[in-house]
């Protein structure tokens, strides 16, 4: 046990303002998202080494699911319109810009990519469509990592090393899944192979987190996050297992190619209520941000921040036409 | 230009609150009846862009038989000779912070937010989406989505009076003048001679909150003298724009998508079908 330290707040009530965010929409987008990009990949390393059903399944898949995450986005959003405005600038302090427009590039490749395998039309095309589809596809799964490190939000701000492992390998076990629950045995080879890899990134980046974040890792551990995570963790294990166990057990494959998928929504949404959790908590703001303070105060070598700057900077420069000085 | 917000003189009357959401046209924000002593406002939000916070607190506070009551007033009412101290009442008038490291501003993607010529960060209502972005980024919990509306309200520093020369209507409104504008580096003069002041008098927790420059948010535009922790007021101790560490996460993202890519390719790989 922690000893608990003492730390003062408002009437108990969050120094931030909480996402406002619908959970649905957004761990959903970000389930969905990470399941297209990394088909999108699984699919051009199937196309390239001989297993065209996994590859047409695969990039089916991320076109379908690219399809439900744009209409979750927008109904996060409330109207279509608003989604226009997203376009109007690029700007890369805003991680959300940023996906804004690999979204845009990634749609159409994946979209081509489907149409020329489906109608068996411009073969080469299809194939260079593929591999545009698939780097960009492994961008829109640890994009969206930066998009919630890049809050006030301690769980996903101090978890911002470990978190693009985490959406990546969950983004790889998901794509791996789709193909053991779609593909004949003959081709689910790499779909085994990438669902131990994933299970592996993502169990790591899980453990680094609640190691490295001392008392902010808590909403990883405990309440509804935390059974959210470790259920999915559970699940992941063992349908990497059974995959691994059973090679030639259609149905087993099958079976643990859905668990898969289940685990991987399930881990985004854990990571989704972890954040929200720490948001609406003021404890997991103020406490280390004042044992900062106090180590600083000590003469610790602590990084303050006095090294900002940096991307701020750019970021401001960027929309305000060049750095505008106080007056 | 920015605000100098002296918390030791707040009388609690609320004018600043009721002079913003006057010239602001600001919408009702609720009618509860909260528990929190005379604040039944609770925090800064879309509908809410002057806080006045309301603390009861009991603090020792030493007295010796030459103390000047007077001058420690700040400190709450004290007898002399009584060591625990008696309830005092600290009051604080809460706004947007106009962050010279605008966390809000760096994470929007429509560009929405944007620094003025007055060196303040304002959302353009027309062009703002709704995405909620800001709302997480902002350190201090001030931006916040309007219901019904979507989009992300927050205070302009009166964009539109201080354009005309006019100060900010909370300022104005403010009887005791604990709502200071002005430029910044004369306010901080100001606030550093008053915290001075108060020192001498024998408050000693007197301090300024946002006033320096080197700060985890380069400064903000609008600072404010504390008579406790800032935490006590709803107001994080050591805040930091959080696109500080965009570079790293950029980083860990290409690696891990890096990653992502080299694990599919040898999945296929090792797999290979002879
Ligand atoms: S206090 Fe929050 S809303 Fe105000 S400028 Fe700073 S980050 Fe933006
Ligand atoms: S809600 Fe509006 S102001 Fe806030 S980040 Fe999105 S577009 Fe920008």
């Amino acid at each position: 046990m922690v000893p608990k330290a003492e730390f003062t707040s408002y009437y108990g009530k969050p120094v931030l303002n909480p996402p406002v965010w619908k959970p649905l929409d957004i761990a959903g987008y970000f389930f969905l998202g990470g399941l297209a990009g990394a088909s999108s990949a699984l699919a051009a390393g199937a196309s390239w080494t001989g297993r065209p059903v996994l590859a047409r399944n695969a990039e089916v898949a991320a076109v379908g699911a690219l399809g439900l995450s744009m209409a979750a986005l927008i109904h996060d959003l409330g109207r279509p319109a608003r989604f226009v405005n997203m376009l109007r600038v690029a700007k890369p302090t805003s991680p959300m810009s940023v996906g804004s427009w690999l979204l845009a590039a990634y749609g159409p490749m994946a979209g081509a990519t489907a149409l020329s395998t489906l109608t068996g039309r411009l073969p080469r095309l299809g194939r260079a469509t593929g591999t545009a589809a698939a780097a960009l596809g492994s961008a829109v799964t640890t994009y969206t990592a930066v998009l919630i490190a890049d809050t006030a939000v301690p769980a996903w701000h101090e978890a911002h090393r470990e978190l693009p492992f985490l959406f990546a390998g969950s983004a790889a076990a998901a794509a791996a899944g789709l193909g053991l629950l779609t593909a004949p045995s003959a081709e689910t080879r790499p779909a085994r192979v990438l669902a131990l890899t994933g299970t592996a990134a993502e169990l790591t980046a899980t453990a680094l987190i609640r190691r490295r974040l001392g008392m902010v890792a808590a909403p990883y551990r405990t309440g509804r996050p935390g059974r959210l995570l470790h259920t999915a963790e559970a699940l992941t294990l063992a349908a990497t297992a059974t995959a691994l166990l059973a090679p030639r057990n259609r149905p087993l494959n099958a079976l643990a190619g859905a668990a898969l998928l289940t685990a991987s929504a399930l881990t985004r949404f854990g990571v989704f209520h972890a954040g929200l959790a720490s948001a609406r908590d003021p404890k997991y703001t103020v406490q280390p941000q004042r044992e900062r303070l106090e180590a600083r105060r000590r003469g610790a070598v602590v990084p303050g921040p006095g090294s900002a700057g940096g991307a701020a900077e750019v970021g401001q420069e960027a929309v305000g036409g060049g750095g505008v000085e106080r007056r | 230009m920015g605000f100098f917000t002296d918390t030791s003189v707040c009388i609690g009357c609320k004018a600043c609150e009721v002079a913003c959401k006057e010239w602001n046209a600001i919408p009702e924000d609720g009618m509860e009846l909260t528990g929190m002593s005379y604040d039944n406002t609770v925090g800064l939000g879309a509908s809410t862009w002057r806080h006045v916070a309301f603390i009861e607190q009991r603090k020792p506070v030493s007295v010796g038989p030459d103390t000047d009551v007077l001058g420690i007033s700040p400190q709450g009412a004290v007898t002399p000779g009584r060591e625990e101290g008696e309830l005092r009442w600290l009051m604080a008038s809460d706004v947007c912070k106009h962050c010279t490291h605008a966390a809000c501003l760096d994470v929007c993607p429509t560009g929405s937010l944007f620094r003025t010529e007055f060196g303040t960060v304002v959302v353009q209502e027309d062009i703002c989406n709704g995405c909620g972005y800001c709302i997480p980024a902002c350190p201090y919990g001030v931006i916040d989505q309007r219901k019904g509306d979507g989009r992300a309200w927050k205070c302009t520093l009166c964009y539109d009076r201080i354009g005309d020369g006019l100060e900010p209507a909370c300022a104005k409104a403010c009887p005791t003048d604990s709502i200071q504008y002005g430029p910044l580096d004369e306010l901080r003069e100001r606030a550093a001679a008053r915290v001075e002041t108060l020192h001498d008098a024998g408050v000693q927790e007197a301090r300024l909150y946002g006033a320096d420059p080197g700060d985890g948010v380069g400064g903000a535009g609008a600072f404010f003298l504390l008579l406790d922790e800032p935490e006590v007021y709803g107001l994080p101790p050591d805040p930091v724009v959080t696109t500080r560490d965009l570079p790293s996460m950029w980083r860990h993202a290409a690696v891990a998508a890096a990653g992502l890519l080299g694990a599919t390719a040898l999945a296929c790989l090792t797999g290979r079908r002879r």
